[in-house]
């Protein structure tokens, strides 16, 4: 008991020591850390949303979209490989009905060579040699694409990645705010931003898929049918909320003359001649190429834009746009036109998001919070160092001495792993100061019991250690199960607590035990008495 | 000085002479608890059943009732409003419509639509603009707002943890033990969850996810206890081997009384604090921890001992393990400093 070997008794002075210069930049030493090496300094305990107030948002991506637009895109890619085919292939009765896609080739004896053309627009994933689309002959002549889940699963994850990014540049288009975007699970995005007091911005901002699309208007289409909602072939009715002379639709040539993926900059400004607000646009040199030759083919002609499938307006070509520039008009308003432009900046969302989940705290609650909760931390602690030293007496001041020490402790070790701080977390540290009581109780008391069966000062501390080290080591165990399982299933603050806890069971067996051990075995070899009083 | 002593030495308290008397309480206890949340319900927060939860802080007292008819005209769903201390500070949760209990709802496969899930956050954003508009200077603390769907994820990975924690926690004890203490541990377990659930279905506190975690560290507290007279139980019938088991158990238990008492009073002393001075966000979660410790205690005494005499555990229970019956004492596991 006595006889602690050196290293060990090295090996807790260093271990204390660094978990000090781990805690200090926490302790709002900002002044103190400048001293620190740097590894030092910049460990420090994140807190929570809940605690320094902001946003959290899950958003689900829309996977039917994905698979819509999946097979819209192979819808056109079959119909251009039919047209490109020498002989070319005559195709018809194309459904996309069910989720597969399914066309009739009219020559019977073209079947097997469409056949072997769709085959190549089909892609092979990963090694095991899958496709992502089945093809099946049904009926000798009918040509069915059926898209394969794995297929459907890349396709989603790719969709999600492409997202991910997106979602991040809009929300932070310098990247200096401190705002954390990640996958979760197959179709989800998590978003965090701190200090955010208001998220609708935020959240309109993500609601926009931002698709921007520059499509001629069909004059040759009869009103009439386009409020009945027919369209001419080779067009289709949009909406459009603001048409200035007409009804709330517009039909529109399908084919697209350039879209907003070839755009390479946007931002807010004002219309030269009515002041309002507008979203200048600067195309990249095919695009700028694109738009100059059908605006020549087309001057005098109107032409629609249109983001995420509504006209937004539909003005006449005046004149040939050549510089690759051009504005986009609409019912804006300053807001709304920097809005657009961000989104138009950061690019479309490959899939559409809808928000599943969403969790706001003000600054000022966090603070609140925090207040309390430090205010309840120095109470609890002193009432129990009062208790302690009232009970132990010597070994009380022992027991005080591990309390502060493993305060500390904990927040080094949270510090060290960058842990996050959250509302639950500070009832999970309050509790910790609790629950290391347990481990000196546990000590003290068997160290009560040896010397009430009249053993000496020395033997009874001994016994002591040694046999509570048993009930200490069982009992840390049950609390370390269920952190870890809260650690594994919770989310977000929950997760906090769970980390506050393992890491104050570790610590409150490292200073209830190891470290109280050492300082009793230095009084006791200092002073030999015979008789202990607690 | 004299150290203080809130337990004096040498108790010999006959616990297990009244384990028949506690056995009625706790199964009452038991019984009301269950009756009480199948009829009154718990009061499920909008973690597991979907909805908006706010915290708003007005800048001047408004009327509760004028408040309600704004937002009941917006139509989203029953409106409930709670003052925080005072006439300024409200609570405001409005449940997704047609969300009931998610026992039946999550578990029963009837997963919410994904339409449902879209509405939910259209709602909380019209309530939020509401306020905004009618309430100038206005300032929205917090606010929760769940898909169904979220609420049925969180429902079930809630109720799986739970599990999981409760049956690793028995499968431990068995291990460290024998399959008696890990019998007696997870019924000790069982009883402590089924009451607190019980407190929550007549204070109608709300239960939320926050909750989950204040159960998981009961359970791990609650068992602190069980552990520490489990082991001295095991040391003692290794020590005497003549006694008989319901004098050994109150042996052990008194051994350990003082050491027990003072934890809970330690535990308690701290929940008290962070109940009245701490963060009111999370005062659902301290009280259920409060709770739990006192629970925890009482169960420790009389639900996992008495399992033990009613499941035979005597001196040669650890007869594999005592082969080296002449050390007087079990050695500390190895690796642990």
């Amino acid at each position: 008991m006595l006889d602690f070997p050196r290293w060990k008794v090295v090996l807790v002075l260093v271990t204390i020591f660094i978990g000090i210069l781990l805690a200090v930049p926490s302790l709002g030493g900002a002044s103190l850390a400048r001293y620190l090496p740097e590894r030092f300094a910049a460990t420090k305990i994140n807190l929570g949303l809940d605690l320094a107030g902001g946003s959290y948002l899950l958003l689900e991506a829309d996977t039917r979209d994905v698979e819509k637009q999946r097979l819209e895109k192979m819808e056109e890619s079959v119909r251009t490989e039919m047209r490109r085919a020498d002989p070319k292939i005559e195709i018809g009765d194309i459904s996309t009905a069910g989720g597969e896609l399914a066309f009739l080739v009219r020559n019977p004896t073209q079947v097997d060579t469409a056949v072997d053309l769709v085959r190549n627009l089909t892609n092979g994933i990963g090694v095991t040699g899958q496709r992502d689309w089945d093809v099946a002959v049904r009926d000798s002549i009918r040509i069915v694409m059926t898209p394969t889940d794995a297929g459907l699963k890349e396709e989603v994850n790719k969709a999600l990645d492409t997202a991910r990014t997106v979602v991040a540049k809009r929300i932070d288009p310098d990247g200096t705010r401190e705002v954390t975007v990640v996958r979760q699970g197959a179709d989800r995005i998590l978003v965090q931003v701190p200090g955010l007091q208001d998220p609708e911005g935020l959240k309109s901002l993500l609601g926009k898929t931002a698709k921007l699309e520059f499509k001629l208007v069909d004059l040759t289409a009869d009103p009439e049918q386009v409020a009945k909602g027919i369209a001419p072939p080779g067009s289709q009715i949009l909406p459009y909320p603001d048409n200035p002379g007409g009804g709330p639709t517009i039909a529109v040539q399908r084919r697209i003359m350039v879209s907003g993926d070839q755009l390479i900059d946007a931002s807010q400004g004002f219309d030269q001649q009515s002041n309002a607000p507008i979203v200048n646009i600067r195309f990249d040199g095919q695009g700028g190429r694109k738009f100059a030759r059908t605006t020549q083919e087309n001057t005098g002609k109107p032409f629609a834009m249109i983001l995420d499938g509504v006209v937004l307006s539909a003005p006449n070509i005046n004149e040939p746009i050549l510089g690759g520039q051009a504005q986009i008009s609409g019912n804006f308003t300053v807001e709304s036109a920097n809005e657009l432009a961000i989104a138009l900046r950061s690019g479309k969302l490959p899939v559409a998001l809808k928000v599943i989940e969403e969790s706001t705290v003000s600054p000022e609650l966090g603070q609140d919070s925090i207040e309390s909760g430090v205010l309840a931390g120095i109470v609890a602690t002193l009432a129990l160092v009062i208790y302690m030293l009232l009970t132990y007496m010597r070994f009380g001041v022992y027991t005080t001495l591990a309390l502060f020490l493993n305060a500390i402790l904990v927040l080094g070790g949270m510090a060290m792993l960058n842990a996050t701080l959250t509302l639950p977390g500070i009832a999970g540290f309050v509790l910790t100061i609790g629950a290391a009581v347990d481990a000196n109780v546990l000590i003290n008391e068997r160290i009560r019991e040896e010397v009430r069966r009249g053993r000496q000062a020395l033997q009874a501390v001994e016994f002591g250690y040694k046999e509570a080290s048993t009930a200490i080591f069982d009992a840390n165990i049950t609390n370390v199960i269920s952190a870890v399982i809260l650690f594994w299933f919770g989310s977000g603050p929950i997760k906090g607590f769970a980390a506050v806890l393992a890491i104050g069971i570790i610590t409150s067996v490292f200073t209830g035990v190891t470290f109280t051990r050492l300082i009793v075995a230095d009084y006791l070899r200092r002073n030999r008495p015979k008789t202990i009083n607690i | 000085m004299r150290p203080i002593k809130l337990v004096p030495d040498n108790t010999n308290i006959a616990f297990l002479r009244w384990r028949w008397v506690a056995l009625a309480i706790s199964v009452f206890l038991l019984l009301s608890s269950v009756a009480l949340v199948s009829v009154r319900g718990l009061n499920w927060g909008v973690d597991f059943v979907g909805g908006q939860q706010m915290r708003i802080s007005f800048a001047k007292p408004v009327d509760i009732g004028e408040l309600r008819t704004r937002l009941e005209k917006l139509n989203v769903g029953d409106v409930t409003i709670q003052e925080l201390g005072n006439s300024q500070t409200m609570n405001i949760r409005i449940p997704l419509v047609g969300s009931g209990n998610p026992i039946s709802k999550c578990l029963g496969g009837g997963i919410t639509a994904s339409g449902q899930a879209l509405d939910s956050n259209k709602i909380a954003t019209k309530v939020r603009g509401e306020i905004v508009k009618g309430y100038p200077g206005v300032n929205i603390g917090s606010v929760a707002s769940v898909s169904g769907k979220v609420g049925c994820e969180l429902f079930s990975t809630g109720s799986l943890a739970l599990v999981l924690a409760m049956t690793g926690i028995a499968l431990f004890i068995w291990f460290r033990f024998e399959w008696q203490f890990g019998v007696g541990a997870l019924v000790t377990l069982f009883h402590d969850v089924v009451l607190t659930f019980g407190f929550f279905a007549l204070t109608q506190l709300q239960f939320d996810l926050n909750v989950i975690a204040a159960i998981l560290t009961i359970i791990g507290y609650s068992l602190n206890d069980t552990i520490v007279v489990y082991d001295r139980i095991r040391e003692n019938l290794k020590k005497y081997r003549k006694m008989a088991m319901e004098p050994l158990i109150d042996l052990s238990t008194n051994e350990t009384l003082s050491r027990t008492v003072t934890t809970s009073l330690s535990l308690i002393i701290t929940l008290a604090i962070l109940l009245f001075l701490g963060p009111d966000m999370i005062f659902g979660f301290t009280a259920a921890m409060l709770l739990g410790i006192v629970i925890g205690t009482f169960s420790s005494f009389y639900i996992s001992n008495p399992v033990l005499i009613w499941l035979n555990v005597g001196p040669n229970s650890f007869l594999a393990s005592t082969r080296n019956e002449n050390a007087e004492r079990v050695t500390k596991p190895e690796g642990f400093l």
